[in-house]
This record gives C-alpha cells, sequence and structure tokens, in this order.
C-alpha cells in the first residue's frame, strides 16, 4: 500500500476483545413474537405513523412515513399485526418511553411485493427520495438519513467517497465480519454512493486488526472496473471516528463546525453500503441488521437480527449467564447502559455487550483533577478537557463553548485516561445539552417577545384604525342627513343625526349577529345539542335583560 | 454514569508513586555524598505531613483514605526536604511543612486547588522568616574531616547538645551561597572558584546531587508522567540567562554550566515546575512556564537577596499559568481562523 | 499653588469637553440597559411581577422603581442573572408576586369551551386561535404558561397542563461525582 497515512492526535489503546465474537459464523436470530419499531431510530423528525392497531403488515411493509427531508421511514420487520402504536421503552440512556409500532408477528414472514430500482434510470433526487422511504440511515451509529447525506447539493461536489471500516470500539465486531462475508454486496452499495455523490476518489479505511475483512474487501474491490483503494489504517481508538478516518487517510481537516462534504469528502459506515445496496438490488427497506453480542455470554458472536428484536433474546441466544451487571448498546467507550432489556434492537444498534464485574469493574472513586493534561494528550478532537471540566463543572458554559466544548466527539479518551477517574465526558454531556436547552428556552422567549411586542403593536394600530373609521362614517353620516334635510323638516339636529347613526349601526349589528350561525355544531349527539341550546336560551335571556334599561332609558327621554 | 466503562490503570497515587520512586537516585546520592542527616529531615517533613493532611482532611469533611493514600502530601514533603538545608534544626522543618499542607494546599482547597506549588510555599515562607537557620548545611563528606552519623544528624536537627565545635566543622557554605558571598566581596568568579567546594560543573557533590535528581526526572519523561517542555524550557532558560550574563562578564557572573548544576535546579525542572497542578497546562504555555522559571532562577540569584531563586521563581510563574494557559490555547482540529475564538 | 489650581481645572474643562462631546457622539438610542434586562427575563408577559409585560418590568428595574425578585418564572436563576448584570447581591424571590411552578401550558377542554373569545382577548402572545362561537384551541409551541387566560374563562374550561420530560428535551444531568458523598457529611 503506497498510500501516505497521516495521523491524527490522541487517541488510546483499549484492549480490543474482538476475538471473542468475530470467528463464529453469523446466523439470523429467529423470528420473535414481539417487534417493538420505535418512530424515532434516526437523527431528524420521528417518522408518522401510516398504519392503525389491528391492520396486518407484512414483512418490508412500510409502517412509519418519513416526515420531512430530514427523516426517514420505518418498516414492519416482518408479517403480522399491529397491536400498539404509542409509548413504549426505547434503548435510550433515560429510560424515557418514545412513540413506537408493536407488531404481533405471525410467523409467516411474508414478505410485501418489492423490486429493484434502476438507480441509473432514475432521477438523483427522486432516487433519494425512495431511499429515505425506504428506511436507509447511517449504521455507524449516528443513524443521519443517508439520502440527505447523498446529496452533493448544487455548488459542491463530493470528489472523495470515504467507506469506513474502521471498527474501533473494543468489543464491537458487526462491520468486520459483515466486510468478511459480504465484500461484493458492500461494494455494490458503494457503486450506488459514487453515482449518486459523483465521487472520482474512493477509500476504503479498515483498521490493520482486520486482515481478514482487509483481504475480502481488496478481493471484492479488484472485480470493479473502476479504482477502490481498500487502505489499513493503524487500529488506534478513535481511529473510526469519521473525522479521524479522513485526517488518516487525506490528512485534511472538517472545519470545526462544518460538515466533510465542505472538503469534498463524504463517510459512509460499510454497513449502510450494505443497506443500500439491499434497498437498490433488492427493494428491500431496512429491516435488518448485524449485531455483535458479546462480552459476558456463552457464545459471543454476531447475529442477522431484525430490527425491533427485543434484546434479551438475543443475549439469551448468546447464552446468558449469571453475575451479569448490566448491559450497553454500542461499545464500552461509547456505548449506553440500557434501561430496560426489553428494549428493541433500532437501526443504531451495532452491539449488545452484556457487563459482568471481572470484564467491567466498578470504577474507582473519583478525585479532583490535578490538570496533569494526559486528557488532552489523548483528545482526538485536540481540545483541553480539564479546562472544559471546571468549566461545565462550575456552570461557565460560556467559556465552555469558547473552549470548542462541540467539538468534543465524546469519544470517552479523555475519562479513558484520567489518573483521578472523572467521569469527564458526562461533563460534556450535562453542559452540551444545558446549552442546548438554554438556547431553546432563548428561542422561545424571543418569539413570545416578538409575538407580544407585535399584539402590542395590533392592538395599537386597531384601535386607531376604528377611530380613524368612526370618525370618517360619522363624517359621511353627517354628509348625507345634511344633504337631505328638506325631507326630515327643520327641526333635525346635530343630537337627531347621532340617534340615527346610532340607530342605523345597531340595525346593522343585529342583522350581522342573525347572520352568524353557530359553527362546529353539525352532527351532534342529541345531549350536547340540547346543551348548546340551553346555553343559548341563557345568552338570549341575558341579551335580553341588557337591553332592557337601555330601552326604559328611551322610555324616559 | 455513562460511557466510557472501562479505564486505563493509572491513577493518582500511581502518579504520585512515581515521583517518588525518580526521588529515590537523588536521595540515595544526596546520603553517600552528605551523609545520612537527610534521611532524618526526610522522615519528619513525611510524618509531619501525613499529620497535617489527615487533621486538614478531616477539618474539611473528606474522607481521609482516599486522600492520604493519593501520596499527593508525601511528594510535597519530600520536596521540601530536598530543598532545605540537610542540618535545619526540627521546628523548621515542621514549621514549613505545616505550612505547605495546611496554608498552600488545604486553605486552597485542597488536592488539584493550590495554585501555588505547596513545597515552594513552605521553602519561601522559611527562607524568609528564617534566613539564618536556612544555611545549616552540611558540606559534602570529602571535605569533612569527621562526618556526623545518623544520631548526630538527629540530635543536630532535635537540637540536642551537639558541641560547636563538631557542626562547624561539617556545615558548610553552598556553592551558591560561596559564590554570592565572594561576588559581593568584589572577587572576579575565576578567584571564588578556586574554593575548595567547587567541582567540575556546580559544587563537590552538589553536582552528582544535580545528577542524580537529572536521573530521575529522565525516568520520569520516559514514563510520560512529566511532560518534556517543562524541564527542557526550565533549563535553556538558566542556561541562555547565565550563559548570556556570563559571556558579556565572566568575571561577575557563573558559568551556566555551574548555575546548571546546581541540585536545586535539576529538582525544579524535574520535580517542582512539573508539578501539574500549579503548572501551566497547554503544550506552548508549558514552554513560556518553564523558560520563565530559569529566567528568573538566574535573575534572582544574581540580583535578588537570596542565593538560589528557583522557589521564588516558580512560584512568580505560578502566578502567571492562568494568564499563560488563557493565551496559549493550543488550535484544536478542525479550527480554522474563523472559528478561533478571541482570548477572553 | 495657582499654577496647580490652574492645571487642575484646565484637566477638568478638558476631560468635562471630552465627556460631552463623546456623550453626543457615542449616543446609544433607547435604553440598553432596560434592552439588557428585557433579554434575561423569561418572557412570560404573565404580569406576576405587578407590571403589564416583561419589558415594562426591564424598564420599571432599570430605572429602579422596581425589584430584581419580583419574576417567578425566572426563578432564583433568572434573579442571579438580573444580579450579575446590575451588580447587585442576589436576593431570594419576592414570594408575594408568586412562586416558581414546573413550566406549564394551558390546554382547552373543548367539550366545554363555548368559543366566547374572552381568552383571546387575554393571552398576551396570541397564542390562542379561535373565534366567536367556535371552539379555541392554545397553539402550544407559542404558549408562555403565563396563566393570564384562566381568570378570563367564564365556563373554566382552560387548565395548565405541567411539560412532561420526553426524549427529545431528555438533559443530562450534572454528574454526581464528588468525594463529599464519600464522606457522608455534608457540607451546607
Amino acid at each position: 500500500m503506497s498510500r501516505e497515512l497521516f495521523k491524527f492526535k490522541g487517541g488510546v489503546h483499549p484492549p480490543e476483545h474482538k476475538a471473542e465474537s468475530n470467528t463464529r459464523p453469523v446466523h439470523a436470530a429467529p423470528l420473535p413474537k414481539k417487534l417493538v419499531i420505535p418512530l424515532r431510530q434516526h437523527i431528524g423528525n420521528p417518522a408518522k405513523p401510516v398504519v392503525e392497531v389491528g391492520d396486518r403488515v407484512l414483512k418490508g411493509q412500510l409502517i412509519g412515513a418519513a416526515d420531512g427531508y430530514i427523516s426517514a421511514a420505518v418498516h414492519a420487520s416482518s408479517s403480522g399485526i399491529v397491536s400498539a402504536i404509542g409509548p413504549a421503552v426505547v434503548p435510550h440512556v433515560s429510560g424515557l418511553p418514545d412513540e413506537c409500532i408493536t407488531l404481533s408477528t405471525d410467523g409467516l414472514d411474508e414478505w410485501i411485493v418489492h423490486a429493484p430500482l434502476d438507480y441509473r434510470a432514475m432521477e438523483p433526487s427522486d432516487l433519494r427520495m425512495r431511499l429515505r422511504d425506504l428506511g436507509i440511515a447511517g449504521l455507524g451509529g449516528a443513524v443521519f438519513p443517508s439520502a440527505v447525506k447523498l446529496d452533493p447539493g448544487a455548488t459542491h461536489s463530493c470528489p472523495t467517497l470515504i467507506l469506513n471500516g474502521g471498527e474501533c470500539e473494543p468489543w464491537i465486531t458487526c462491520d468486520d465480519v459483515l466486510m468478511r462475508t459480504r465484500a461484493d454486496d458492500i461494494l455494490q452499495g458503494v457503486a450506488v454512493m459514487r453515482h449518486l455523490l459523483g465521487s472520482t476518489e474512493i477509500l476504503i479505511g479498515i483498521e490493520d486488526n482486520k486482515p481478514e475483512a482487509i483481504a475480502a474487501m481488496q478481493a471484492a474491490a479488484q472485480k470493479m472496473d473502476y479504482a477502490i483503494e481498500v487502505v489499513a489504517v493503524p487500529a488506534i481508538y478513535p481511529g473510526g471516528g469519521a473525522k479521524q478516518l479522513i485526517k488518516t487517510l487525506t490528512g485534511r481537516e472538517v472545519p470545526s463546525g462544518k460538515l466533510s462534504t465542505d472538503i469534498g469528502i463524504q463517510v459512509f459506515n460499510v454497513g449502510t453500503a450494505y443497506a443500500l445496496a439491499r434497498a437498490v438490488h433488492h427493494g428491500e427497506p431496512l429491516i435488518s441488521r448485524l449485531v455483535t453480542v458479546t462480552g459476558h455470554v456463552l457464545r459471543p458472536q454476531n447475529m442477522e437480527v431484525l430490527i425491533g428484536t427485543p434484546m434479551h433474546t438475543l443475549i439469551t441466544l448468546a447464552g446468558d449467564r449469571d453475575g451479569t451487571t448490566g448491559v450497553l448498546m454500542g461499545g464500552p467507550m461509547m456505548g449506553m447502559p440500557m434501561p430496560d432489556l426489553d428494549v428493541p434492537v433500532v437501526k443504531a444498534t451495532n452491539c449488545i455487550l452484556v457487563k459482568s464485574r471481572d470484564l467491567f469493574p466498578p470504577l474507582p472513586a473519583a478525585l479532583p483533577c490535578i490538570r496533569c493534561t494526559r486528557c488532552a494528550d489523548a483528545c482526538p478532537a485536540e481540545l483541553q478537557p480539564q479546562e472544559l471540566f471546571r468549566f461545565a463543572k462550575t456552570g461557565d458554559f460560556g467559556r465552555a463553548q469558547e473552549y470548542h466544548l462541540f467539538d468534543c466527539i465524546e469519544c470517552g479518551c479523555c475519562s479513558y485516561v484520567c489518573p483521578s477517574h472523572i467521569p469527564l465526558v458526562d461533563f460534556y454531556r450535562y453542559a452540551k445539552s444545558e446549552i442546548w436547552a438554554r438556547e431553546k428556552e432563548k428561542r422561545a422567549a424571543d418569539l413570545a417577545r416578538e409575538r407580544h411586542e407585535f399584539r402590542q403593536f395590533r392592538l395599537e394600530r386597531e384601535k386607531k384604525e376604528k377611530a380613524e373609521k368612526l370618525a370618517a362614517k360619522a363624517q359621511a353620516k353627517r354628509a348625507e342627513l345634511a344633504a337631505a334635510p328638506a325631507t326630515e323638516g327643520p327641526a333635525q339636529t346635530d343630537a337627531d343625526a347621532k340617534k340615527a347613526l346610532i340607530a342605523a349601526a345597531l340595525a346593522r349589528a343585529q342583522a350581522k349577529k342573525a347572520e352568524v350561525a353557530p359553527k362546529n355544531v353539525d352532527h351532534l349527539p342529541p345531549e350536547k345539542q340540547r346543551e348548546i341550546e340551553e346555553i343559548e336560551a341563557r345568552r338570549a335571556k341575558i341579551r335580553e335583560l341588557a337591553r332592557q334599561p337601555l330601552e326604559t332609558d328611551e322610555k324616559k327621554s | 454514569m455513562a460511557s466510557p466503562f472501562i479505564i486505563d490503570r493509572s491513577s493518582v497515587t500511581q502518579v504520585m508513586a512515581w515521583v517518588l520512586a525518580a526521588l529515590l537516585p537523588g536521595i540515595a546520592v544526596y546520603v553517600w555524598l552528605f551523609g545520612p542527616g537527610i534521611l532524618v529531615t526526610l522522615s519528619l517533613a513525611t510524618v509531619t505531613a501525613l499529620a497535617a493532611e489527615a487533621v486538614m482532611l478531616k477539618a474539611r469533611g473528606y474522607p481521609a483514605k482516599p486522600f492520604l493514600m493519593d501520596l499527593s502530601a508525601i511528594v510535597t514533603a519530600w520536596l521540601l526536604a530536598l530543598s532545605l538545608p540537610s542540618l535545619a534544626p526540627w521546628w523548621l522543618i515542621v514549621t514549613g511543612t505545616l505550612f505547605a499542607i495546611v496554608v498552600a494546599k488545604h486553605l486552597y482547597g485542597g488536592l488539584g486547588q493550590n495554585i501555588f506549588n505547596p513545597a515552594m510555599v513552605g521553602y519561601a515562607v522559611l527562607i524568609v522568616s528564617f534566613p539564618v537557620q536556612m544555611t545549616q548545611w552540611a558540606g559534602p563528606l570529602e571535605l569533612t574531616a569527621t562526618p556526623l552519623t545518623l544520631a548526630q544528624s538527629a540530635s543536630v536537627i532535635f537540637g540536642g547538645d551537639v558541641p560547636k565545635a563538631t557542626l562547624d566543622a561539617v556545615t558548610m557554605a553552598t556553592p551558591l551561597d560561596a559564590l554570592r558571598t565572594g561576588l559581593l566581596q568584589q572577587h572576579t568568579v575565576d578567584e571564588i572558584m578556586t574554593q575548595s567546594i567547587f567541582g567540575h560543573y556546580g559544587g563537590i557533590g552538589f553536582e552528582w546531587l544535580a545528577g542524580a535528581f537529572l536521573l530521575g526526572g529522565l525516568v520520569l519523561w520516559a514514563l510520560r508522567i512529566i511532560s518534556w517542555q517543562v524541564p527542557l524550557a526550565f533549563l535553556a532558560g538558566i542556561w541562555l540567562a547565565a550563559g548570556f550574563l556570563h559571556f558579556f562578564d565572566a568575571g561577575r557572573f557563573g558559568a551556566p554550566w555551574f548555575h546548571l548544576f546546581a541540585p536545586s535546579v535539576m529538582l525544579g525542572a524535574f520535580f517542582i515546575a512539573t508539578d501539574p497542578v500549579s503548572g501551566a497546562t497547554t503544550p506552548r504555555g508549558k514552554l513560556i512556564f518553564g523558560f520563565g522559571a530559569g529566567l528568573l532562577t538566574i535573575i534572582i540569584r544574581t540580583w535578588g537577596g537570596y542565593p538560589d531563586g528557583v522557589a521564588f521563581a516558580i512560584l512568580l510563574m505560578n502566578l502567571c499559568v492562568p494568564l499563560i494557559d488563557q493565551y496559549t490555547q493550543p488550535r484544536v482540529y478542525g479550527e480554522t481562523k474563523k472559528t478561533r475564538a478571541p482570548p477572553a | 499653588m495657582i499654577t496647580a489650581i490652574l492645571v487642575m481645572v484646565a484637566i477638568a474643562v478638558v476631560t468635562g469637553l471630552v465627556l460631552g462631546w463623546s456623550a453626543i457622539r457615542f449616543k446609544v438610542e433607547g435604553n440598553p440597559l432596560a434592552e439588557k434586562i428585557d433579554a434575561i427575563l423569561p418572557q412570560t408577559q404573565c404580569g406576576q411581577c405587578g407590571f403589564p409585560g416583561c419589558r415594562p418590568y426591564a424598564e420599571a428595574i432599570a430605572k429602579g422603581e422596581a425589584d430584581i425578585n419580583q419574576c417567578p418564572p425566572g426563578g432564583e436563576e433568572g434573579v442571579k442573572k438580573l444580579a450579575e448584570l446590575l451588580g447587585v447581591e442576589p436576593k431570594p424571590l419576592d414570594e408575594t408576586h408568586g412562586t416558581p411552578k414546573p413550566k406549564s401550558v394551558a390546554f382547552i377542554d373543548e367539550q366545554t369551551c363555548i368559543g366566547c373569545t374572552l381568552c383571546i382577548q387575554a393571552c398576551p402572545v396570541d397564542a390562542i386561535s379561535g373565534a366567536a362561537k367556535q371552539m379555541h384551541t392554545i397553539i402550544a409551541v407559542e404558549c408562555t404558561g403565563c396563566e393570564l387566560c384562566l381568570p378570563p374563562c367564564p365556563v373554566d374550561c382552560i387548565t395548565m397542563v405541567p411539560i412532561a420530560e420526553d426524549l427529545p428535551h431528555w438533559k443530562w444531568k450534572h454528574p454526581v461525582v464528588m468525594l463529599k458523598q464519600v464522606s457522608g457529611e455534608a457540607r451546607a
């Protein structure tokens, strides 16, 4: 390999633990009785349900439609009956429920009619919308809708396409196994990406601790009729982070706060390429993925899992053991603890890591920061984590942002090396979400201020307009009355003119009132109708009462 | 608590233990060339520091065990003990250590919060308050007719009845003292250097002690416990400043090698200026911090009121750390001119 | 002596001129202090402070006519921010103006609503849509939770519903790590 590689700063070498799971053959996990499919599995707007409870759906049928440009659809992973639509616990640290569609599977696994897409003949924007509606999103962890990433935009071109086979997190091997076993399909997906992005250079970055995957991908790449460079990159965490991989392969850095497309580079996970290939060449939506089930289980392995499968079934399948102390979704560096083992596998689930006391001893108690800057040496974003920690801890969020808090990729290297064992990343997550919440609040306050000011302005304007209108009308009426004095006699005075005006206005108002028929009262149940009649009667009475004194007054005068 | 769920095996205790271990060659050379008295000083400082630490932790409502286990108090005690004259009276050692632990460390907020290096604060307080007692250095054994035994040293330190003649026979001006006194008496450097205390580079014995500290420091650097920037910049600051002065007037200013091979410089460069808590954190900041401390050391040695300036130089640079850090923030990944925030 | 006096007078005159000139040259339109205070206030427009809206309250604070602790929706944090801006000591919220409540939005029970438009007229941010004799609805994203629509409603069909924490609004909490709990001794 002649390609010159670059080194990004920082990084750590945690024990890899890949061998546990990457040698066993891949099996499809059996069809569960119940599938829980969250509507929010991707970044962007959650999908909108298009089925109802009781509907029978087929495997691959659209059940949640993409809502807007940055969104992705969700599909039934198998055939069955929709048994519930509503909040259910999803794989998220908070343990909060979110909107899900629950299917009771019928065991038939009956596919909906689907056909391959002739992507070369399709309009690129149509193709992207099709991919969005097939639910394709990044499977590397961020789950960003792929259709958006496949749009090079009007002005940007994307000459370099990088396929990310880094998989730097310890324990996880699903990408490794995917590359070993389905290299050709992955490259079919790459072809579609190349077609949409117009890329001229295609690089596949794979960490050098996966020689079998590198060999398989190289063999597959040689069959293609254009150049694909499979590059072995040094194994270092987080070498598989998109920004780090870009730096390693091209020596370029994604500008802070920008996207990689701004420098003409787009990065996709190998799993995403595979899903894309299934979508285009088979018309299959994203309803299953490879999941590594490893850690404290009897048979660590990779499985082909339907989206929505409860995690505990997979752990049982891999052989659960006594002494489990928790389950992570993802790896030990960036994974999330699962609140419940009933939570379903989602598009983001690359790994189910079962913890035990031996494999993951409880972290020692934290000591104060001694500013040793080991975290700064380990930080791949080249931040000063010790300063960010100080600002986040004391709530000095402004300074935290000045020190580039939002360039933090939460890779966990700083916490990993910290001799004081401070959960640094937790502090950064806290600071980030606090800043987001405040910005949201600020936006809401600005909106409220604007609307309040507009209301003040409107009231002022209405008052003015009313006054003007009245004045003008009075003027006109007076002129009219003045123009016809003969008919009414010379006794006509100014006061009479006013009275006539009032009378005319009253008549107009009455007429108008009669015109306004109550709306929203069609097809009401009889009791409601009765209620309305009662209210109307009451109102009429009040009106009557209100008129009486006026009339007596008039009589008096 | 969320990710990451694994950690490296390092700990504060481990870091501090390595620092202590790296001081051992220096201590061994100290004993070998200057007699076993230093062991008494070290022990007394250690006991005082641990006791003070325990009391302060209790008073501040912190658990004693994890914080005593971190060994940071012992590091402070050893660094102070190695900076003190080897025959300093016991109350001097106790006062210095207490001041370092109680005031400089705990009243500033304890581990990780002190803006000044505690050992150097203790030293500064002592040299300002008790300048006479701070000159009781045991001379190198090579120049001493009847060296003190361990018991005799202890007796001197604890104010026992030691004949003044015996004491006078072992105490001696340090090379830096000798240089300073000589210069004040209008001697040239060359004349002063003919005194018996001076060796190849520094003083007899002292240069070997400096070498032992250098060795320990290099071990710490090889283990990545300390960064290379601070020691290198510190030594460079001393060498350049002393060399500059020496170049212009070799008669009035000591040679750069002489300044470099004082034990306090090597101890300061590798063990004190590298204290992470009170030092700069950015790579460029560390260079500035070290260089500034080196420069100030020579300035204080040359024009100041005290023979040595390492402690004051480091304390002065400690003061500048927030400023240095703020103005030397390194470029982050993907940072462009546009996204760079001005230091506020 | 006389020179000294003359010098002092000259300095006074010169600085006076400079000050006067810069007052004209760098004149800032409007009341920047009130503006800054208004930016801190939560814009609930609830009037609990005793002023008809956030802006008038901000102006009153700027003029020194109102205290900084009269805004319950802003809470203690708001008081702290105001104190920081004005360089005064923060103080506890004045309970006579109400106590902070969890953030809520108004909800109209559409079964009961008679479509009287009274709440529409009361809403300070036009967050209620509807017309005479038609059911009214709160535009939840624009509702500030000021509760001003509650009293005018003749049929009491409006209730305040606290905003429940859901996934998009979930926040990471401040990590609890430090040492003190190990000792079991809290420092108040």
